[in-house]
């Protein structure tokens, strides 16, 4: 793949914040020759998206390039021409955006969108721009292209969105196309396909890919090349086999080392019974609300049985609607099960009566920036549970706190900050202090690291593990993606569509699958593994 | 499509009882015999005597709502104490005169402010757009009332191009009618200006920010196409309402520009009906004002779907 | 109208901090004519340049002079002492009336909000009912039993403004219940009440601010627009709407009584929105960040 022209070459480009700020990249420089991949990867802050910006002239208003030079086709590209740039944009540089929820006008139909581009670029008549567009559709596995020109972008899912944007993006065969983190807003399945959707149409027109990403593992699957960045400077950067059997940069290695992977686990004390048992859970969502009353509840956990043993891990992982975060909120109490029976300790905690039983259960959410209270400083934060445990003292509450606070490895300091204060990875920490600062005997932990970048993740997961060897506590751990569950679970429940698919201990699951949703969220999950002598590779399965 | 129509006229409906019942009480409560109040301090005793029973003075509660709700639905809201008309007919009259104002007053102020609002966010922190700002922000804080004055002794004192005081009708003399309200217009026009230009202006900055016009400009699009094709629908929306709560402000603050231009309009119909205790007219003001008001929100709410596809038609 | 603003990409979240040493222009201005106003009209309780109900039918409308800074009236009063006065009388009716529209409208909006259900549904059913009553016309109607007195231009202004603050509390407390921290502390074993008061109020006062900044600006406009239609508080009481409708019929002769009362409205209406524009600013969360 050698030629003498590059399609884009960017050398020593500097972008600064304003006049006179911070260097948001700093003499940054690399190559694409026309079809190639290549990954630009680095974690939030690292300048990635503000570089494959510049690129394509959209830099936001604070930023501007201030140094260096981009050279597209051969051609400078003059990125402050903004009559130059609209020509180059769409028509020879396509880029794809990340939060498929918001990519798409809400008002517009989907064909007014999809047609724009062309005829602004190219002198087609409407029917044929018409055609064209259904044409793509169909290809993408849209059935009925007619009808999803004459929709809007809501009627759609995340995945499908992404895809109809990548259509689009496409149907105009740019000789580059940028795709600024196009996955990170879906779960690991949907991901897939529209990675691979990208690959095919890319594949068939020639068109180079810049693909950033925070994720070293996804791209290893598919890039040619890796440029690794870090506070705006390039920090590494070679063909994807260099960088993965000798990653020279102490960075990459610490990004490769930042990928999950089997450890030893937390051992398990001796117990007869089990701690939490789930019996037939069924749960059902309201129908939607009409001016008579609701309409057919849905029902998105079918008759589900689990049960976690004291100290235990228990992974339970599934796509998005599959009914886990349901199922664990169930637990905690936050959604009533329609039928069945949910036993802590044998006490059936579904019933209001044995509500000091389910204190026992405590959960960590999701998002890291909505689960803490703004108005409260970190401090009040992981007291407030104290509230409900009696027999304590001001003062013991006190020092309770304090060495949650420890615990959690956040300093004296942090007591008296405020959440906006926080980063994702601190805030999800004050989340973990908060649900076991009154020593729960089982934590329910819906998807706690996914919002965080992969190096964050690490710390957080073993944050985890250090504190479950110190406190035993059981733990329930919900997660859409399975290499996260493989360093901690002991036990992994696969579900699909409200119903457990297959359950079993973590070699099991891992090294031979039976179903074939596992199978396909194994395909899903990292390639890559780390050899004997230090090295990494793609997984044989997925070659 | 006819779900949803059928679904609002359906929430409205309960809303109208409601007022319906608040009006009721609202009068009833006004200390005082509510047969002489309708009829006025002149009234001979056999009028009253049978207003009384025609009100069901006698029964209870619940049955003079009944029968009042039964006269209100058949157009018969009484009689003015002080004109001796009808009080419907005079409803109308004098609603037409408001609503000719009202109406082209806002949609003046709409198709100029929409326009400068987007202009304002799409240059925004330029000279234009603080110049604008500024502009806006000074015309909202001004009353309607003093404005208009202002404008009634330059124009009408000062300089003697349009009349002061009276008002023509538009049926005996259209283009004599227009003089007379000309003013008021404009005084309308540019204190709503401001508010919809501030609006129309901060909407627009929001949907700039978001990524949907990244997209749009990536695909190559020029700022002016991006800002109408793109912008605009989205945008518009939260001005739209608005708009819907500034004509329903104005069907009870026209009052005081009606006042100063002495157009016979409803709010002073209804002043003039409080100071001279003209009950029925003040009643049916009431009435008149409130269920427009609802009106104006349901046509509001029916128009929203075109601008944002994801409310549920 | 669920215009759901997303969070910038990452990497575009590094706009320069602005710097908070110096507040915004707007909140500047603002602050500073709303608190000259507020100071000349306590000022006004103690002292004035001249009694301004004190009749002196020698000085009957003499023009802004160095005697009569802005002239006088048609009984010989001083209309810069009314206006003193005035302020007074307008800021506290507006200060109190906006405080019971407030008080009412933000139990109201919590139990709505947080109870839902029948409650929520009976209660919003009301409150679209009294929304209906544009505000002047519902304080017109409240007037007509109430009688015309100072509060009971309270009274009505507050009953008329609570719907739309039931309106604002009421979306806040919707939208703060699907976060996340609200489930959370019911997880940990807090009442209903308990998260209603601890969590959920607080996070309210923002908008709730915001509104009652501009809620300020309305009362005042409808005071002075009730006081002009002559259905304010009675004389001799000076306030500024009735000074501008006495000021109608000396339009041609003495032109200044109708226009100082304007210019001290409209300042005093202009400080309210500024401060209120720098207000909404600092208290939007997108801007912490």
């Amino acid at each position: 793949m050698s030629v003498s022209v590059p399609l884009l070459a960017v050398e020593n480009l500097q972008i600064r914040v304003g006049a006179d700020g911070p260097l948001a990249v700093d003499d940054f420089s690399f190559t694409m020759a026309p079809g190639e991949i290549v990954a630009l990867v680095g974690e939030s802050g690292s300048g990635k998206t503000m570089a494959a910006r510049a690129a394509i002239g959209l830099l936001p208003a604070p930023m501007n390039v201030c140094g260096g030079r981009i050279t597209f086709q051969g051609e400078p590209l003059d990125t402050g021409n903004a009559k130059a740039m609209r020509g180059v944009r769409g028509a020879r540089i396509g880029m794809v955006f990340q939060e498929p929820m918001v990519s798409l006008n809400p008002a517009l139909t989907i064909g007014r969108q999809m047609s724009e581009a062309l005829k602004l670029h190219t002198e087609l008549d409407a029917a044929t721009i018409r055609q064209r567009c259904s044409d793509m559709l169909q290809r993408i596995g849209i059935k009925d292209a007619e009808k999803c020109l004459a929709s809007y972008p809501h009627q759609f899912s995340g995945g499908m969105r992404q895809r109809i944007m990548l259509a689009s993006v496409m149907l105009l065969r740019p000789a580059l196309l940028i795709a600024d983190e196009p996955t990170t807003a879906l779960d690991c399945l949907a991901q897939l396909d529209v990675i691979e959707l990208m690959l095919e149409l890319t594949r068939e027109q020639g068109t180079a890919i810049l693909f950033i990403s925070h994720d070293l593992s996804l791209v290893a699957r598919y890039a040619h090349k890796v440029v690794v960045m870090r506070a705006g400077k390039a920090v590494e950067q070679g063909r994807i086999e260099d960088i993965l059997f000798a990653p020279k940069a102490d960075y990459t290695r610490q990004l490769l080392e930042a990928l999950p992977r089997r450890g030893v686990l937390v051992p398990l004390p001796a117990a007869d019974s089990p701690l939490l048992q789930v019996q037939d859970v069924c749960i059902e969502h309201p129908g939607p609300r009409s001016f008579w009353g609701r309409s057919v509840p849905k029902r998105v956990v079918h008759s589900v049985n689990l049960s976690i043993a004291p100290g235990e891990t228990l992974a339970l992982v599934g796509g998005s609607g599959s009914g886990k975060t349901t199922l664990g909120r169930a637990v905690v109490g936050l959604v009533t099960p329609c039928a069945g029976a949910i036993l802590f300790q044998g006490v059936d905690i579904l019933k209001a009566a044995n509500r000091a039983h389910r204190l026992q259960c405590q959960m960590i959410f999701q998002d890291p920036y909505s689960s803490l209270d703004p108005r409260m400083t970190v401090g009040q934060i992981i007291a407030e549970p104290l509230r409900h445990e009696p027999g304590l003292t001001a003062a013991q509450k006190r020092q309770r706190v304090t060495d949650t606070l420890l615990d959690v490895g956040l300093p004296e300091p942090f007591r008296e900050r405020f959440a906006h204060q926080l980063s994702g990875g601190q805030r999800q920490r004050v989340a973990i202090g908060r649900a076991l600062v009154r020593r729960p005997k089982l934590v329910i932990a819906d998807e706690p690291i996914s919002a965080l970048d992969m190096t964050i993740q690490k710390q957080i997961l073993e944050l985890f593990e250090r504190l479950q060897r110190q406190y035993g506590f059981a733990c329930l751990f919900i997660s859409h993606d399975l290499s996260a569950v493989e360093r901690i679970a002991h036990r992994v429940a696969v579900m699909n569509q409200g119903e457990v698919v297959e359950m079993g201990p973590r070699e099991r699951i891992f090294d031979t699958p039976q179903h074939p949703y596992t199978r396909r969220l194994l395909a899903a999950a990292s390639p890559l593994e780390k050899r004997a002598d230090g090295s990494y590779r793609l997984r044989a399965s997925v070659i | 499509m006819f779900r949803f129509i059928l679904h609002r006229l359906g929430m409205a409906v309960p809303t109208l009882l409601l007022i319906s019942v608040i009006v009721f009480a609202l009068i009833r409560l006004i200390p005082g015999d509510p047969a002489l109040l309708m009829l006025g301090d002149m009234a001979d005793p056999q009028s009253l005597a049978d207003m009384r029973s025609s009100l069901g003075l006698d029964h209870s509660v619940l049955t003079q709502y009944l029968i009042w709700i039964k006269s209100v639905l058949s157009g018969d809201l009484g009689v003015s104490i002080s004109s001796r008309q009808p009080v419907l007919e005079l409803l109308v009259e004098r609603f037409s005169v408001s609503a000719t104002v009202v109406l082209v007053a806002v949609l003046l102020a709409t198709l100029l402010a929409v326009p400068v609002g987007l202009l304002a966010a799409w240059k925004q922190n330029s000279a234009m757009d603080l110049g604008l700002v500024a502009t806006a922000t000074l015309l909202l804080s001004v009353p309607s009332f003093w404005l208009g004055l202002l404008l009634l002794y330059v124009f009408g004192i000062q300089l003697g191009w349009l009349p002061v005081i009276g008002y023509v009708g538009f049926a005996s003399d259209p283009m004599k009618a227009v003089t007379y309200v000309v003013l008021p217009i404009i005084t309308l026009t540019l204190v709503e200006f401001g508010a919809i230009a501030r609006m129309a202006r901060a909407s627009t900055i929001e949907v700039l920010r978001l990524e949907y016009i990244a997209h749009a400009r990536a695909k190559g699009l020029s700022e002016g196409a991006v800002l109408w094709n793109h912008a605009l629908r989205n945008a518009f929306a939260p001005t739209w309402t608005l708009i819907g709560l500034i004509l329903g402000n104005l069907l009870g603050g026209i009052a005081v520009l009606e006042t100063v231009f002495t157009l016979p309009g409803i709010g002073r119909l209804m002043v003039d009906a409080i100071f001279s205790r003209d009950y029925p007219v003040l009643q049916g003001c009431l009435l008149l004002i409130t269920c427009i008001y609802v009106l104006v929100n349901l046509l509001v709410d029916l128009v929203y779907p075109l601008f944002d596809p994801r409310v549920k038609l | 109208m669920n215009l759901k603003t997303p969070a910038l990409p990452s990497g575009l979240d590094t706009q320069p901090r602005r710097s908070w040493r110096y507040p915004p222009l707007n909140a500047l201005i603002g602050g500073s004519l709303l608190a000259v106003l507020v100071l000349l009209a306590l000022l006004g309780v103690v002292w004035t340049p001249y009694d301004p109900l004190k009749l002196d039918l020698l000085a009957r409308l003499h023009a802004p002079s160095a005697v009569h800074w802005l002239g006088t009236d048609e009984f010989g009063r001083d209309v810069f002492s009314r206006l003193i006065i005035g302020a007074r009388t307008s800021l506290w009716i507006s200060l109190l009336s906006v405080s019971v529209a407030v008080i009412c409208g933000t139990v109201i909006g919590m139990l709505a909000g947080y109870l839902r259900g029948w409650t929520d549904r009976v209660l919003m059913m009301l409150n679209d009912a009294l929304l209906a009553f544009p505000g002047i016309l519902m304080a017109l109607g409240i007037m007509a039993i109430v009688g015309a007195s100072q509060y009971g231009i309270v009274l009505a202004l507050g009953i008329a403004y609570t719907p739309s603050v039931v309106r604002v509390v009421r979306g806040s407390v919707l939208s703060l219940r699907e976060l996340e921290f609200i489930e959370a502390s019911r997880v940990i074993g807090n009442s209903e009440l308990y998260t209603m008061f601890r969590h959920i109020t607080p996070n309210c006062l923002a908008p709730l601010c915001v509104l009652a900044t501009s809620m300020f600006g309305w009362a005042l406009l409808s005071e002075s627009a009730l006081s002009f239609l002559g259905l304010g508080v009675p004389p001799p009481a000076a306030t500024w709407g009735s000074m501008l409708s006495a000021s109608r019929t000396y339009i041609s002769t003495a032109p200044w009584l109708g226009i100082f009362p304007g210019i001290f409205i409209s300042l005093t209406l202009l400080a309210i929105n500024l401060f209120g524009d720098a207000l909404r600013d600092r208290l939007d969360p997108r801007m912490r960040k």
